[in-house]
C-alpha cells in the first residue's frame, strides 16, 4: 500500500490510465493514510462514504475510456470552499453545523473532473490567520514536527490543506491565498503552493475574507501535479463578476519548457531585517539554480514594499468587515437568543467569532468609519496601485521574480499566536502578490538547520502561471528536495 | 420662484428636496436572477444571492443597468459610462448581507433636470442631482406573532432607482408637480411602474425654512411617503412645525421623521447622532460598471415620446389648451389612447369628449382606462358621427352612455335606435308647419312682438322629432316660416 503513497498525482493518474492501480486501492491507501496522521488535526470532516462511490465511478470511467483529467485521485479541500449538503464552517463557530445546498465553482470543477473528495481540511477561521491556530477545531499540526518533540505550526491560513499533503493523507489539495495562506504553509510544509492570478479560479461559493485578495489554489507534491490540477480549477465563471474571460488551458505543457533566455527578478526589498541567513542561503542558492537553468538573472526594485504589510492589514480587514456582516445568526448558522434584536447581533457575534476574527472585523470597521476612510482605506487603496504600478514596471524589464516564500521556517504552535504584529510578519513576501492581482507559485527548495523545510516563491505577470510552471520546475528539479517529514503516513518518496 | 409663507414674525421661504426611491421595471432583480415580481408568498422569490448565503456573489443585471440609462435620458440628465457599486453597511434583520449595493460616489446617472407646471400655468423647472441604482431590502413583518419578527426576502436585492432632486422646490403644491411629473416620466418610459400604494416609488422629502435671501435652514427628512397626497401633507406639517418652533425662539433639528398617515403628522425617528455610519466602499465583489457612447445612442434610439414633447405637439398642432394637453399627456396610456381616439378626425373636439365624457364615466363606474368598454376607435367613430352631422351633440351624449354600457359602436347603436339627425329639409318643414298650425294663438304673439317664444317653437320641433332633427336646420328654416 505504502506504494501508492509515494505516486505524484501524475504518476497516479499514468497507473490509473494504465490500470495498474484502481481508484478504490488509491482511496484505500487514503483512507489509513488519514486514519494514521489522525493526531495531525488536518480534517475537520471526512467524506470517505461519498469517496468510495465517486473512487468507484471514477474506475468505472477508466474502464469505459471516459476518465476525466483528475478520476480517482484522493483530494482534500479546505473548509472555506462550500460543498453540497458537507458541512461548510470555515473553522468557526459561527457557521457549525452549516449544510450548504450548492457546491462551489472550483469543487463542482474538480469533482467533474473525477476527483474523489477525502473531506473538508482545516484551517484558520475565516482564514484569518498564519498559523492554523485560530481555527475553532483547534491547530492543523506540521508533519515536520519531531515525533513527540514540540508541535510546529503548518502555517496558515491553508494548514490542514498543505499538512495533509506533505503528511500524505491527501494527494493533493485545495486551499485559498488572501494574502499568503496558500504559499506559506506549502513552504512551512514542504509543499508545492500556487496562489493563481486574482480573477483566474471562481470564487463562486468560497466563504469570502477579502473579495478583492481571495484566490482559490492548489497544494501538490510537485509542480508537475500542480498544472494537472489548476488547469481544472481555472476557467471563467460567469457567476464570479470579478471572474478573467479566458478559455481553458492545459498549463501540464508549460512544466516543461525550457527557462533558456527568461529574465528573472530578484528584488532588493526583500532583503528584510529578521529575515534568517538560512532563508537568504537559499534565495542565493535559487538564484544560481537558475542561472545554471540559463535564466538571466537581474536585480530590480520594488521600491513599495515596505509598504504592502500595513497596506494590506486595512484592506484586507476591511473587506473582511463587511463581508462577514452576513453571519448574524438570521438565516443560518449560530444564534444568541437575546431580547432584542442588537443585542442578539452581539450575543451571536461575540460567541460565534473568535478572537482573531473579531480583531479584524474591528480594524477593518475602525478603517471605513466616517473620518478615518480618507486616511487609512482610501490611502491604502492609493497604495496598492503603486505597488502594483512597481510590479508592472519590474516586468518591463524581466519575466519572474523570485524571492524567499517566508522569512523564517514553521515556528512551534502557540509561539506567536499571542502576538499578531509578529505573525502578521510571516506574509511580508506573499502579501504583495495578492495586492497587486499576481500569480505566485512556492516551490519547497531546501532546509533550515534545523531540517525544517523551505520555500522559494515566483512571481510572474498577470495569467502567466505556464511560466510560473516553467520556472518552477527548473528549481525544483535542482532542489531535489526529499519530502520525508517525520509524521507522514509512510514514506512518500 | 419664490413663495414665501408668512408666520407670526415676518416671511419665510421653504426648501424641498426630494430623493425618489422607484422600482426598477424588469424580471428579475438587480443581482440576482430571481423574480422581481409584486405580490408572492412569502420568501418565494429568494436565491441563493438574495439570502446571502456564504460565498455567494452578485452579477449585474443588465436589463436594470438600461433602464437607469433610459431613466436618465427621460431625465435630461448627464449618463456616466463609468460608475461604481459600493456597499452600503448597516445591520438589520431584512438586510441579509449586513450591506446594501448602493452607488455612492460615482452614480451611474449624473445632473439632469424636469420641467413641473402649477395649476395657475406657470412653468418650472427643478434640477435632478443624480441618479444611482441599489438594492431593496426585504420586509420585516413584527405583527404576526407575540415574540417573533417574521422576515419575507421577496423584495431582498430587487432593483431600485435613488432619483435625487436639487433643493429647488418651495411648496407642496410644487412638490406635488414634480412627483406627478416624475412618475409620468418613468411611466413613459416603461422603467418603473410608479404604483406608489405598492411602494413601486416612495419618497424621502426633506424640507427647511429660512427668511428670504438668508442661508438654507436646517433640514427635516421625512422618510418613505407613498402618496402625492402625504407628500404634501407631510410638507405642510413640517414648515408649520419648523415656522412656529423657530418663532418660538427653538431650533430646528437635524433629523430623520416619519410620517403618520392617520394624522397627517411627522414625528421624530432617528437623531442626528444616532444617524448609521454606512462606510461606504466600493464593492469588491464587483467591478465598475461601464459602457460606451454606442450602448447610450441604442437607447436613445428606442426612447418613447415624453409627455413633454406630445403636449407641445397637442397644444401646437392639434390646437389644445394646454389645460387639456395636460390632462390628456399625464398618463401614457391616455395619451395613446387619444392619439388613437383622435387620429384623422377633429382633435379638439375628441379631446372634449374624452376628458369630459369618458373620463367622467371612468370616474363614475370606478375603472381605468385600460378597461374602458369604449375603445379608441369606437370614440373616434363617435365622434366621426357629430361632425358630419348625423347626430347632434344631446343625441350623442345618449350614444355614448349606451356605447360605454354596451361596448358597442356608436354607429350600430343610432342604427338599431334611429337616432340619426334629421337634416331632410321637407321633412323639418312638416314638422314645423305641424307645430305652428298647433299653436297658432303664439305665432301671433310672436309675431306681435314676443320674439321670445322662438324657443319654444324649436323645443317642440325638436321634441316632434324626438330630438333627431338637425337644430341648425331647424332654426334656420323656423326662422323663415315665422318671419314671413
Amino acid at each position: 500500500m505504502s506504494d501508492l503513497l509515494k505516486m505524484t498525482a501524475t504518476e497516479a493518474r499514468n497507473s490509473l490510465l494504465k490500470k495498474e492501480i484502481s481508484s478504490v486501492e488509491l482511496l484505500n491507501a487514503y483512507q489509513n493514510a488519514m486514519e494514521k496522521t489522525e493526531a495531525l488535526n488536518n480534517y475537520v470532516t471526512t467524506t470517505l462514504d461519498a469517496a468510495k462511490q465517486m473512487a468507484v465511478n471514477a474506475d468505472k470511467a477508466y474502464a469505459q475510456g471516459n476518465a476525466g483529467s483528475l478520476a480517482g485521485l484522493p483530494i482534500g479541500v479546505k473548509d472555506l470552499f462550500c460543498t453540497k449538503n458537507i458541512e461548510t464552517t470555515a473553522c468557526s463557530a459561527i457557521l457549525k453545523g452549516f449544510l450548504p445546498s450548492y457546491e462551489s465553482t472550483v469543487t463542482s470543477n474538480i469533482w467533474q473532473s473525477g476527483g474523489v473528495m477525502l473531506g473538508k481540511l482545516n484551517c484558520d477561521e475565516f482564514a484569518m490567520g498564519s498559523s492554523n491556530e485560530t481555527s475553532i477545531f483547534g491547530p492543523a499540526v506540521n508533519p515536520w514536527s519531531k515525533i513527540d518533540g514540540i508541535d510546529l505550526s503548518s502555517g496558515g491560513s491553508s494548514g490542514g490543506s498543505a499538512s495533509s499533503v506533505a503528511a500524505g493523507s491527501a494527494l493533493m489539495s485545495l486551499g485559498t491565498d488572501t494574502g499568503g495562506s496558500i504559499r506559506q504553509p506549502a513552504a512551512f510544509c514542504g509543499v508545492v503552493g500556487l496562489k493563481p492570478t486574482y480573477g483566474r479560479c471562481s470564487r463562486w461559493g468560497i466563504v469570502a475574507f477579502a473579495s478583492s485578495l481571495d484566490q482559490a489554489g492548489p497544494f501538490t507534491r510537485t509542480v508537475e501535479d500542480s498544472a494537472l490540477i489548476f488547469s481544472v480549477m481555472a476557467g471563467h465563471d460567469p457567476k464570479d463578476s470579478t471572474s478573467a474571460s479566458l478559455g481553458y488551458t492545459n498549463f501540464s505543457e508549460a512544466v516543461k519548457s525550457g527557462i533558456e533566455g527568461l529574465r528573472i527578478g530578484i528584488p532588493a526589498e526583500y532583503n528584510v531585517d529578521g529575515m534568517d541567513i538560512e532563508i537568504s542561503d537559499l534565495w542565493k542558492k535559487g538564484r544560481a539554480w537558475l542561472e545554471q537553468a540559463g535564466a538571466k538573472i537581474v536585480d530590480i526594485n520594488l521600491p513599495h514594499t515596505k509598504y504592502a504589510l500595513p497596506c494590506y492589514y486595512i484592506i484586507a480587514p476591511a473587506e473582511a468587515s463587511s463581508n462577514l456582516a452576513r453571519y448574524d445568526g438570521i438565516r443560518y448558522g449560530k444564534r444568541i437568543e437575546a431580547e432584542t434584536l442588537d443585542a442578539m447581533y452581539e450575543a451571536t457575534r461575540a460567541d460565534g467569532f473568535g478572537e482573531e476574527v473579531q480583531r479584524r472585523i474591528l480594524i477593518g470597521t475602525y478603517a471605513l468609519s466616517a473620518g478615518y476612510y480618507d486616511a487609512y482605506y482610501l490611502k491604502a487603496q492609493q497604495v496598492r496601485r503603486l505597488i502594483k504600478e512597481d510590479f508592472d514596471e519590474a516586468f518591463n524589464d524581466v519575466d519572474a521574480i523570485l524571492t524567499p516564500t517566508t522569512p523564517t521556517p514553521a515556528f512551534p504552535l502557540g509561539a506567536e499566536v499571542s502576538d499578531p504584529i509578529t505573525m502578521y510578519l510571516n506574509d511580508v513576501f506573499t502579501v504583495p502578490a495578492n495586492l497587486a492581482g499576481l500569480p505566485g507559485i512556492s516551490v519547497p527548495a531546501g532546509f533550515s538547520n534545523q531540517g525544517l523545510p523551505l520555500g522559494l516563491q515566483l512571481l510572474a505577470p498577470p495569467f502567466e502561471e505556464g511560466r510560473l510552471f516553467s520556472v518552477a520546475n527548473a528549481i525544483e528539479k535542482q532542489a531535489e528536495f526529499l519530502l520525508a517529514p517525520a509524521r507522514a503516513a509512510g514514506d512518500l518518496q | 420662484m419664490s413663495i414665501l409663507v408668512s408666520g407670526r414674525t415676518g416671511d419665510w421661504e421653504i426648501v424641498i428636496g426630494m430623493e425618489v426611491h422607484a422600482q426598477v421595471v424588469s424580471n428579475s432583480k438587480l443581482f440576482s436572477g430571481s423574480s422581481a415580481v409584486f405580490g408572492a408568498s412569502p420568501n418565494n422569490h429568494v436565491s441563493l444571492v438574495d439570502a446571502a448565503m456564504p460565498g455567494m456573489l452578485p452579477v449585474i443585471n443588465g436589463q436594470c443597468v438600461k433602464q437607469a440609462v433610459l431613466t436618465g435620458l427621460g431625465l435630461n440628465a448627464k449618463i456616466n459610462k463609468f460608475s461604481v457599486f459600493d456597499r452600503k453597511n448597516y445591520f438589520y434583520a431584512d438586510l441579509p448581507q449586513g450591506y446594501q449595493i448602493s452607488q455612492f460616489k460615482h452614480p451611474i446617472v449624473g445632473e439632469g433636470e424636469i420641467q413641473i407646471e402649477l395649476s395657475d400655468g406657470s412653468i418650472h423647472k427643478v434640477g435632478i442631482e443624480r441618479l444611482h441604482l441599489e438594492q431593496d431590502a426585504g420586509k420585516s413583518l413584527h405583527d404576526q406573532h407575540p415574540s417573533k419578527s417574521y422576515i419575507d426576502l421577496n423584495r431582498s436585492g430587487v432593483a431600485l432607482m435613488e432619483i435625487v432632486s436639487k433643493p429647488e422646490m418651495h411648496s407642496a403644491e410644487q412638490a406635488a408637480a414634480y412627483i406627478k411629473k416624475l412618475r409620468s416620466i418613468l411611466r413613459y418610459l416603461g422603467t418603473c411602474d410608479g404604483n406608489m400604494e405598492e411602494g413601486s416609488l416612495r419618497a424621502d422629502v426633506n424640507v427647511s425654512v429660512r427668511r428670504p435671501g438668508d442661508i438654507l435652514g436646517t433640514r427635516t427628512e421625512t422618510k418613505n411617503l407613498n402618496s402625492v397626497r402625504f407628500i404634501m401633507q407631510a410638507i405642510e406639517f413640517e414648515v408649520q412645525r419648523q415656522i412656529e418652533l423657530i418663532e418660538d425662539g427653538g431650533e430646528v433639528i437635524q433629523e430623520t421623521r416619519l410620517f403618520d398617515t392617520s394624522t397627517g403628522m411627522t414625528r421624530t425617528m432617528r437623531g442626528k447622532e444616532d444617524a448609521h455610519d454606512y462606510r461606504y466602499f466600493p464593492d469588491p465583489d464587483l467591478l465598475p460598471l461601464t459602457f460606451d457612447d454606442a450602448f447610450i445612442d441604442k437607447l436613445k434610439d428606442g426612447m418613447p415620446e415624453l409627455p413633454d414633447e406630445i403636449k407641445n405637439r397637442m397644444v401646437n398642432e392639434y390646437g389644445l389648451s394646454s389645460y387639456d394637453a395636460n390632462v390628456l399627456t399625464e398618463e401614457r396610456e391616455t395619451a395613446v389612447f387619444y392619439e388613437l381616439a383622435s387620429d384623422g378626425r377633429d382633435r379638439k373636439i375628441t379631446a372634449n369628449w374624452m376628458s369630459v365624457e369618458l373620463f367622467g364615466a371612468l370616474n363614475k363606474a370606478g375603472i381605468e382606462l385600460a378597461q374602458s368598454p369604449v375603445k379608441p376607435k369606437q370614440l373616434g367613430g363617435l365622434v366621426d358621427l357629430i361632425s358630419d352631422g348625423s347626430i347632434s351633440g344631446k343625441i350623442a351624449k345618449e350614444v355614448f352612455s349606451s356605447m360605454f354600457e354596451t361596448g358597442k359602436d356608436a354607429k350600430v347603436i343610432v342604427e338599431e335606435r334611429g337616432l340619426k339627425q334629421v337634416s331632410d329639409e321637407s321633412a323639418i318643414i312638416y314638422m314645423i308647419d305641424e307645430v305652428l298650425a298647433a299653436n297658432l294663438d303664439k305665432v301671433d304673439e310672436y309675431r306681435g312682438g314676443k320674439e321670445k317664444l322662438f324657443g319654444f317653437f324649436v323645443g317642440q320641433v325638436m321634441k316632434a322629432s324626438k330630438g333627431q332633427a338637425n337644430p341648425g336646420m331647424v332654426n334656420q328654416l323656423l326662422k323663415q316660416k315665422l318671419d314671413i
